[in-house]
């Protein structure tokens, strides 16, 4: 398969992801502004194909761990939304029995393992993960996802070199969405590129643009490939763009005109629409599937609102195996 | 009766665990045969029986070393990660609070952490201010983990059979100088559960509440005592958290007295925990303020001259348990 080629089956999987992505996030947004939900949420508006793209590289028991911003690649790997939107709102039917909340959203059934609220702690994690893989012989591999602010801290460098190392069978997938926080790129790291950092460690590295949905999922699908056939890690540097503040409803004013005139231009959402339009999808199949989503949003936040409180007694039980005495 | 030492007995718990389970790891710097089976030959002759598949020498990496136990661990593996030296776990301090810890509990119960930190530490060898602290407050204070130190080496080897098979993590703290002690053979498939202390010599007057190596010096005081016609009892924790909460309080309510020792600074220790609870569960049936012994508030110096007064003394522990068994109030 070259850069540009990818077949009509994958391009609609990857269509249905995104959306899928990106209709969730509207709606918790909007739940959000309606005082619907009164909650902590990192919207992923933005970097809803790129997750889209990566999942759809992946077999459903390959195993995922995400960041705290992270809703798209959970998502997109194949949480179901009702115990996604159930976990977000904190209650007892959500993933984590609302114990965890947005940013640590757990579904080892769909392969995600861990989603962490530290920067970078996540991919020493991954590499645990895919050495157990390693180790059995059963052929899963690992992705780890994170953005660019999570490529200076030390968790980064510990856990690439060792990958590499051990040719564990994991992908590092760099988020680059061009802020960490509030500080852009260029005021954190002195580089171009972190792919650069590949060869640091003697990996393999690939840039893509992220809101390409060919080169994306070609990329990730190259990466799978290598680490599935035991040929050892590979960091992919997907540049994106985070089209809100960090936090829902916060400040972004400190995002220069300039960077916001190029992110709407880049916009994935219009540009894979036009992409599917290309491949002779119609508008209406396409709008079809929107619909159909909306109507599984809604049956989210339903199932969410009717979802119980947790009870007290909630606190006792997990922190360890056995429950702490009352 | 054949003896075993302390290093023989956690190689032969970690041995008996890795043959009878794949999933039994080792991760950490210079544990493989390669390098002589790490520091302190903990791993020694593991590498020829498993291979290096499953004793993994790691770079000195150690937020990557725990990283990576957490996420084998999330899988159904049970890794041990040997952090060398108990100062380096604060390296890795992040994976253990924020991650190992808490994972169950952030996921609903759906994921667990069977993961066993190793680690060696001490006062009395010389080594500074950062290769010797007790740092067990530190995690004591976090939900989620269980610490547990043994004092001698057949406890050490049932503590490590205890410890893989915990699905928690556990931070198992060793002391240098105690890897050599000698111990009457507890024999393969020896298992002492988590969470129960024991009583290391039976006494009436006061108990001295300690774990780890200052067993050894607690013990010896007590002799001492029994010589001036005072009876102490010592309870060796075992497990620091949880602790056996029941046994140590029908202990102090028989002896009505009590001191806690520990090697670790005593300021904001384990000590405080324990004297703390004595109070609230016993106030009006002790007979003596509970009191706490520890290490000094500084760091750890290097010259054994003043390692020796840093360190818990046993002239320290006598005077204690005596103001104990004296106090007119």
């Amino acid at each position: 398969m070259t850069d540009t080629a990818i077949d009509r089956d994958t391009l609609l999987d990857i269509y249905t992801r995104t959306m899928r992505v990106a209709r969730a996030d509207e709606k918790f947004r909007s739940l959000l502004m309606t005082g619907k939900l009164a909650v902590i949420y990192y919207t992923v508006r933005g970097q809803e194909l790129v997750s889209a793209a990566a999942m759809a590289a992946l077999d459903p028991s390959d195993y995922l761990v995400t960041t705290y911003r992270g809703q798209h690649d959970q998502i997109a790997k194949g949480v179901p939304l009702n115990p996604l939107f159930a976990e977000i709102a904190g209650k007892v039917g959500g993933t984590c029995r609302g114990k965890g909340g947005s940013m640590h959203i757990t579904h080892p059934e769909t392969g995600v393992m861990v989603t962490t609220g530290v920067v970078g702690s996540g991919l020493p994690i991954a590499n645990g993960l895919a050495l157990s893989s390693q180790n059995r012989g059963d052929g899963r591999v690992t992705m780890v996802c994170f953005g660019d602010g999570a490529t200076n801290i030390g968790a980064f460098h510990e856990a690439m070199n060792m990958a590499q190392l051990w040719k564990l069978p994991v992908i590092f997938l760099c988020q680059n969405n061009r802020y960490g926080e509030h500080t852009a790129f260029s005021d954190h790291t002195k580089v171009d590129s972190i792919v650069t950092r590949a060869a640091a460690y003697g990996m393999a590295g690939a840039k893509v643009d992220g809101n390409d949905a060919v080169a994306m999922y070609n990329t990730t699908k190259a990466a799978v490939d290598r680490a599935r056939a035991g040929e050892g890690p590979t960091l992919i540097e997907a540049m994106c763009y985070r089209m809100m503040g960090h936090f829902f409803g916060s400040d972004f004013s400190y995002m220069p005109k300039e960077h916001l005139a190029e992110m709407t231009a880049e916009d994935p959402l219009p540009r894979l629409r036009q992409l599917m339009l290309d491949h002779q999808f119609t508008e209406a199949e396409l709008d079809a599937i929107v619909a159909d989503l909306d109507a599984q949003m809604d049956a989210a936040a339903e199932y969410a609102a009717n979802s119980p409180l947790p009870g007290p007694e909630e606190i006792r039980k997990d922190v360890f195996e056995e429950e702490i005495a009352a | 009766m054949t003896q075993i030492t302390m290093t023989q007995a956690i190689n032969r718990a970690i041995d008996e665990a890795m043959a009878e389970d794949e999933g039994v790891i080792l991760l950490g710097e210079d544990v493989a045969a390669k390098q002589g089976g790490g520091v302190f030959k903990i791993s020694s002759g593991l590498t020829e029986k498993y291979g290096e598949h499953r004793i993994r020498a790691t770079p000195i990496s150690e937020t990557a070393i725990v990283g990576a136990c957490v996420g084998a661990a999330l899988t159904g593996f049970r890794p041990i990660a040997e952090i060398m030296l108990m100062n380096f776990v604060t390296v890795a301090m992040d994976q253990i609070v924020n991650h190992a810890a808490k994972l169950r509990f952030m996921s609903g119960g759906q994921t667990n952490v069977p993961l066993v930190i190793r680690t060696t530490t001490g006062v009395g060898v010389g080594f500074g201010g950062q290769h010797s602290d007790m740092l067990e407050a530190w995690f004591a204070h976090v939900p989620g983990l269980k610490i547990v130190t043994p004092s001698n080496a057949a406890d050490a080897q049932g503590l490590m059979r205890a410890a893989i098979a915990c699905n928690d993590p556990v931070i198992f703290i060793e002391n240098i100088l105690c890897y050599g002690l000698k111990s009457d053979d507890p024999g393969p498939g020896h298992v002492v559960p988590l969470g129960q202390a024991a009583i290391a010599r039976e006494g009436s007057d006061c108990t001295i509440v300690t774990y780890g190596r200052t067993v050894l010096d607690a013990l010896e005081v007590a002799g001492k005592l029994a010589e001036e016609g005072i009876s102490v009892e010592v309870v060796d924790l075992r497990t620091i958290a949880p602790y056996d909460e029941a046994r140590i309080t029908a202990s102090v309510e028989k002896t009505g007295r009590a001191v806690v020792l520990h090697e670790a600074v005593k300021q904001y220790g384990t000590g405080a925990e324990i004297a703390s609870r004595l109070n609230e569960k016993l106030f009006g049936k002790l007979k003596a303020p509970v009191t706490r012994i520890g290490g000094a508030f500084s760091a750890v110096p290097m010259a054994n001259a003043l390692e020796q007064a840093w360190i818990p003394n046993k002239d320290a522990i006598a005077d204690a348990v005596r103001a104990a068994v004296n106090w007119k109030g």
